[in-house]
């Protein structure tokens, strides 16, 4: 019999939800939530009283409004939570006017800037946010208001999906490309294009030409750190910095861009017993916009 | 007078001999992984089609994104010169000659010598190349050569982000299971394309006659949308693709001329 080849998706990331020990929704005055759907991945924070109560992290579908559903559906499972149990909604994000269940959109901008400010606290400045489609840098207040921002929509360079497509190309989990692109003895040059397709050409002739696949990724990933890098450094960087979106995960392109930069990003809180994802900061900033506009409609 | 032009794309090298200025001979190969040998094949096959030998041949001018792996030559032209000098070869009447290849656009302004006054190129961003257009019939699963006719049954242009050739194939997967008309998403494509090799156009001046060489000048599809989105005729020669080779072919009969 023929053994079927089983096809590996490298780029395909965790997905993952978790609930806070401890807390107990049902005595909880206020509880909000915040739905961020982005271009790749869809995030749900729910909170009790303005503390994180439980999350979730999910890829987004074809389509943008099923995705605000599953992905809030996974943040209550297990919790007895539903719908009505909700004082106010807020969606964000790419797809944020298809977020059914939200009594209002925020854009994702103000609520990074937000999300940032309680995950870090008011140190906070400056906001890396690398997402699946757009890469964001953004000034914000002590309060977490935006002050200016800059962004970059309309190129997959230096962003979460050209991360997906380098890690497809190099057979490498996109879970591990950070740690395995920090492995080489010497940092290479970055690839000369930071457009995705002609890096992926660029890459195939580097890896014919005897490169490993570190040395690689190494470059390509230092090629999307220095475009990144560029953005923040033409809004204004200043202290404290830190970086949101999917690639606050990846390890290699955190180093990369503070070697750029000249500057440390804060370290991420404990997850376990904070629940203060980065990933999650849209969602976090539209939950506390929730709970702030519930607050507000009752005063009235 | 004999001579030659090779252009080493980065998707195709073509090779072209002309004799006395006339186009006697012309070859085209994939540049693959060994360009060179490519070349040379493309070469000594052009060479038999013509009953020649290499020792016919008085100059060789090469060109191309991958000119420095041309596999002889006795002269080099840049792309943008050999552009000039065809666009004036194919049509008298042209001022700027409209170039479209695998992984690069260029639009060059030349006076009525076919001399190079100015130009734009777009060699950083996927999208306004060929290269987009073959993303994008993978990712529409229709053959690459039925692009541009399945466009020209739509009316109107999907919305999608066609700024960027990967944000696109991601957008034509949810299109398609939205069963969005191929159509639609083809003309979508087409339209971006269009807008920025015409901005390029823009950022020269308009200067009439315009001619459109390289292999997506052979693009129905393409043709359509750069006409509505410039509002004017565009001269197509009949082989555009071999722009480059004939433009390097005559910069070498110049060159051979001057030394004799």
């Amino acid at each position: 019999m023929e053994k079927k080849k089983e096809k590996v998706d490298y780029w395909r990331w965790l997905e993952y939800h978790s609930v806070m020990p401890g807390r107990d929704w049902k005595k909880a005055d206020v509880i909000t939530a915040g739905v961020d759907v982005g271009s790749v991945g869809s995030k749900a924070v729910i909170m009790a009283d303005g503390e994180i109560y439980s999350w979730s992290v999910m890829r987004t579908g074809s389509n943008s409004s099923d995705s605000a559903k599953k992905v809030m559906d996974w943040a209550m499972e297990g919790t007895g939570l539903e719908l009505k149990d909700f004082n106010y909604i807020v969606g964000t994000g790419y797809g944020r006017v298809n977020v059914p269940m939200a009594n209002r959109a925020i854009t994702e901008i103000a609520c990074h800037a937000k999300g940032a400010n309680y995950i870090w606290g008011t140190s906070v400045r400056t906001v890396l946010d690398v997402g699946g489609q757009d890469v964001k840098a953004i000034r914000c207040d002590e309060n977490g208001k935006v002050v200016s921002f800059l962004m970059n929509d309309k190129c997959a360079a230096g962003t979460g999906r050209g991360m997906e497509v380098i890690a497809d190309l190099l057979k490498i989990p996109i879970e591990e490309v950070g740690k395995v692109s920090l492995s080489v003895t010497e940092e290479p040059k970055p690839v000369s294009s930071t457009c995705v397709v002609f890096a992926k050409t660029e890459a195939v002739g580097l890896l014919r030409k005897g490169w490993s696949k570190e040395k690689v990724l190494a470059a390509y990933m230092r090629a999307m750190s220095i475009r990144m890098s560029e953005l923040v450094e033409k809004v204004g960087c200043e202290r404290d910095f830190v970086i949101t979106g999917g690639q606050s995960k990846n390890i290699g392109i955190v180093r990369r861009v503070e070697n750029i930069l000249g500057m440390k990003s804060l370290p991420v809180p404990n997850l376990k017993e904070t629940g203060r994802d980065p990933i999650a900061a849209g969602a976090i900033g539209a939950a506390l916009f929730a709970k702030a506009l519930y607050e507000k409609s009752l005063k009235r | 007078m004999l001579t030659a032009g090779i252009d080493m794309g980065t998707q195709r090298v073509k090779v072209v001999i002309l004799k006395d200025n006339q186009i006697l001979s012309r070859n085209q190969n994939f540049s693959g992984f060994e360009p060179t040998k490519a070349a040379e094949q493309a070469f000594e096959e052009a060479l038999q089609n013509a009953k020649l030998s290499r020792e016919d041949i008085q100059h060789v001018t090469a060109t191309g994104a991958g000119v420095e792996m041309a596999p002889f030559s006795d002269s080099t032209v840049s792309m943008m010169g050999a552009d000039a000098r065809a666009g004036a070869y194919f049509f008298s009447s042209a001022r700027t000659v409209i170039d479209v290849g695998a992984e690069e656009a260029r639009a060059v302004r030349f006076d009525e010598k076919g001399i190079m006054l100015d130009f734009v190129v777009n060699a950083r961003c996927a999208a306004g190349a060929g290269t987009f257009i073959e993303a994008m019939a993978r990712a529409l699963e229709v053959e690459l050569d039925d692009m541009g006719s399945l466009s020209l049954k739509a009316e109107r242009a999907s919305p999608i982000n066609a700024s960027c050739v990967i944000f696109a194939e991601s957008d034509v997967v949810s299109l398609i299971h939205r069963e969005e008309p191929k159509p639609e998403i083809a003309r979508a494509i087409f339209d971006a394309m269009a807008e920025r090799v015409s901005s390029m156009v823009y950022r020269l001046g308009i200067n009439q006659d315009i001619t459109l060489v390289g292999g997506v000048a052979k693009d129905v599809g393409f043709i359509a949308s750069l006409k509505r989105r410039l509002g004017m005729e565009i001269l197509i020669p009949e082989e555009p693709l071999f722009a480059g080779a004939v433009g390097a072919a005559l910069i070498a009969a110049k060159r051979a001329g001057r030394r004799q």
